[in-house]
């Protein structure tokens, strides 16, 4: 059901009947390592290129989901999947190694909650019984489509972020235990004229901000609502910014629940991490690992999850177009 | 140049990118200012020991050294890409790594490593060039202008 | 000994002005290293490049400011020897050695090894 300019509220409340999040090297060392159920050791996962390996990363973690669902894939009914690669390859490539009736997405960093949104709308309206929902990016494979060879002796800025290597995949269904997904608020793309791509914080800060002021609008709701409300990879930089325009707006949420994906996912002592994770397994492997167990220990009962996107591209960057940005929030209750 | 840009936004980009700038971590110029100097005087050092070397034992005249020792560069700087170690100097060194040439031969090494996947020809092959490009482009293109305006003024007499 | 100096002190001062375009104007590397080569190439056209080279030596001749000075002296010199066409022949001369070099190794580099991310 719409509520409001652009939030919809799931009245059947769809499960997340199973969850599972794949990292790579760095998530290891960092602080949720113990919420992915798989880690790897290296970046080529036993493939002979980085792009292939990604599509081995969405692989295990929709396997792994359904695995724990006591699912087989033949029971899966949609698959909806993105990522940040050029025509969402490992996306679709592992569609067809699952052979799940397959919808692509793209939203930048923002797919996972984009996906998740529109998989509880199609249960929700019962024009499904189940859908995977799956989102994952490489941190080699988008410094070489976006940024520079991974050997390449640039000099990175301390606004810059380090692009999660990892998948994250979530069973979204009408029945069965678990999390619900209560509403979702889709974001409107902002665009605040910023041009550098070694600061995605600050330019995604604003279509953040803005998502989250409308889904708090729609729904006539206070932040205190909720335990946690994180947003996706706006990282140091851009939540402290996100922070200080909500307050600037009037909205006050209160430091102890507002949080960061990109910023939980890494220690800040980690070399090379600079202001925190960033790409679409940011916000999927800290939210479909991380964010749900702790809510299945029931620790945390009502989360808040604002996946943020830059929608760039390198060709954008070089005709010297600026970066917008969209952020999808979606509400996850117990 | 800033300025330029800035004028074509609306007011409130323009506000919130202030808004912005006030929140972020600045880059340490200074600091990487003097690490550039050091690298970049250090790698230039080698390269003055390697030249010197050259004209000792190779008998290579001052001006004829400068060939061998941009290759010995190049082959250092290859095997540190390709041992994946002169990204992390790189990092550190800012422009002491990117000016001389050692940062020439890091983009072709690490452009050529990272495009393997995509086979040799079209790969390696297509790609070597991607970052070293403009540098080539620019120079030669530069160089044919600034040497037509020098034959111009020597004919008039002037150079 | 004094050479060793010199080229240390030059070659640092170049790379700073390498690192002030950098930080300081936002450049991409692309654009500071383009920005570098035509100034060489400009200051090579202008005689001021090679007294620098004698008197820093690598110091000179290392950082990619050089190469466009090279350029400049590669095209005049056959120009001198074989008329207007040596400017297209002639200036890939001198910096032959280092392209040719850079190719060679960096397709050995491709053979070899793996990107390590």
């Amino acid at each position: 059901m719409l509520q409001g300019h652009q939030t919809w509220v799931f009245d059947s409340k769809p499960t997340i009947i199973a969850s599972a999040a794949v990292g790579g090297p760095h998530e290891a060392q960092g602080p949720l390592a113990d919420d992915f159920d798989l880690l790897h050791e290296d970046f080529w996962l036993g493939q002979d290129s980085f792009e292939k390996a990604e599509k081995k990363l969405q692989e295990q973690a929709c396997e792994t989901a359904v695995k724990k669902a006591n699912m087989k894939k033949e029971d899966v009914q949609f698959l909806m999947a993105g990522d940040l690669m050029n025509q969402t390859v490992p996306s679709s490539f592992a569609a067809r190694t699952l052979g799940v009736p397959f919808l692509g997405l793209y939203g930048a960093c923002s797919t996972s909650m984009e996906g998740l949104a529109l998989a509880s709308l199609l249960v929700d309206s019962k024009f499904a019984k189940n859908v995977l929902v799956c989102s994952s990016s490489h941190n080699a494979a988008s410094e070489k489509q976006y940024r520079y060879p991974t050997e390449y002796g640039s000099q990175k800025p301390p606004t810059a972020q380090w692009t999660v290597t990892g998948a994250g995949a979530a069973l979204v269904a009408d029945h069965g235990d678990g999390p619900k997904v209560t509403t979702a608020t889709i974001g409107r793309v902002i665009d605040m004229g910023l041009t550098d791509p070694f600061n995605m914080g600050a330019a995604m800060a604003p279509a953040a901000v803005d998502t989250i002021e409308s889904h708090f609008r729609d729904l006539n709701r206070d932040p205190s609502y909720y335990d946690v409300i994180a947003t996706g990879d706006l990282g140091r930089v851009g939540h402290r910014i996100a922070g200080d325009l909500l307050k600037k707006h009037g909205l006050d949420i209160p430091e102890e629940i507002f949080t960061d994906c990109g910023i939980l996912i890494y220690r800040k002592d980690q070399p090379m991490v600079f202001a925190g994770g960033s790409g679409c397994a940011c916000a999927a492997t800290t939210t479909f690992g991380h964010f749900l167990n702790r809510m299945r220990k029931g620790e945390i009962k009502k989360i808040l999850v604002i996946a943020t996107g830059a929608l760039l591209s390198p060709m954008s960057y070089q005709q010297k177009e600026s970066i917008p940005s969209v952020a999808h929030a979606v509400s996850i209750e117990l | 140049m800033s300025d330029k840009k800035k004028k074509k936004l609306t007011p409130i980009q323009q506000e919130y990118q202030e808004f912005a700038q006030a929140r972020e971590p600045k880059r340490p110029i200074i600091l990487n200012c003097i690490k550039a100097f050091f690298v970049g005087g250090l790698i230039c050092v080698i390269g003055e020991g390697i030249q010197m070397f050259f004209v000792t034992y190779f008998h290579f005249s001052q001006e004829n050294a400068g060939n061998p020792t941009v290759a010995v560069l190049i082959i250092l700087t290859v095997l540190l890409t390709g041992f994946g170690v002169f990204d992390h100097i790189a990092q550190w060194a800012g422009a002491g790594t990117i000016i001389p040439v050692t940062g020439f031969a890091n983009t072709m090494a690490s452009a050529a490593i990272d495009h393997q996947s995509e086979g040799y020809v079209l790969g390696v092959g297509g790609n070597m060039f991607k970052l070293s490009g403009p540098v080539i482009v620019f120079g030669v293109f530069s160089a044919f202008v600034v040497s037509i305006v020098v034959i111009f003024f020597r004919a008039l007499g002037v150079m | 000994m004094e050479k060793f100096l010199w080229a240390f002190l030059v070659g640092g001062a170049i790379c700073v002005i390498g690192q002030l375009l950098l930080d300081g104007l936002k450049l991409t590397p692309a654009h500071t290293t383009s920005a570098l080569v035509v100034t060489g190439a400009i200051l090579g056209g202008l005689g001021l490049y090679d007294p620098l080279i004698k008197f820093a030596g690598a110091g000179a001749s290392v950082p990619i400011s050089s190469f466009g000075n090279a350029l400049v002296k590669g095209a005049l010199k056959e120009f001198d020897s074989t008329g207007p066409i040596g400017v297209l022949t002639g200036i890939f001369q001198i910096t032959s050695a280092g392209i040719s070099a850079a190719i060679i190794f960096a397709f050995m580099g491709a053979l070899i090894f793996r990107p390590k991310g």
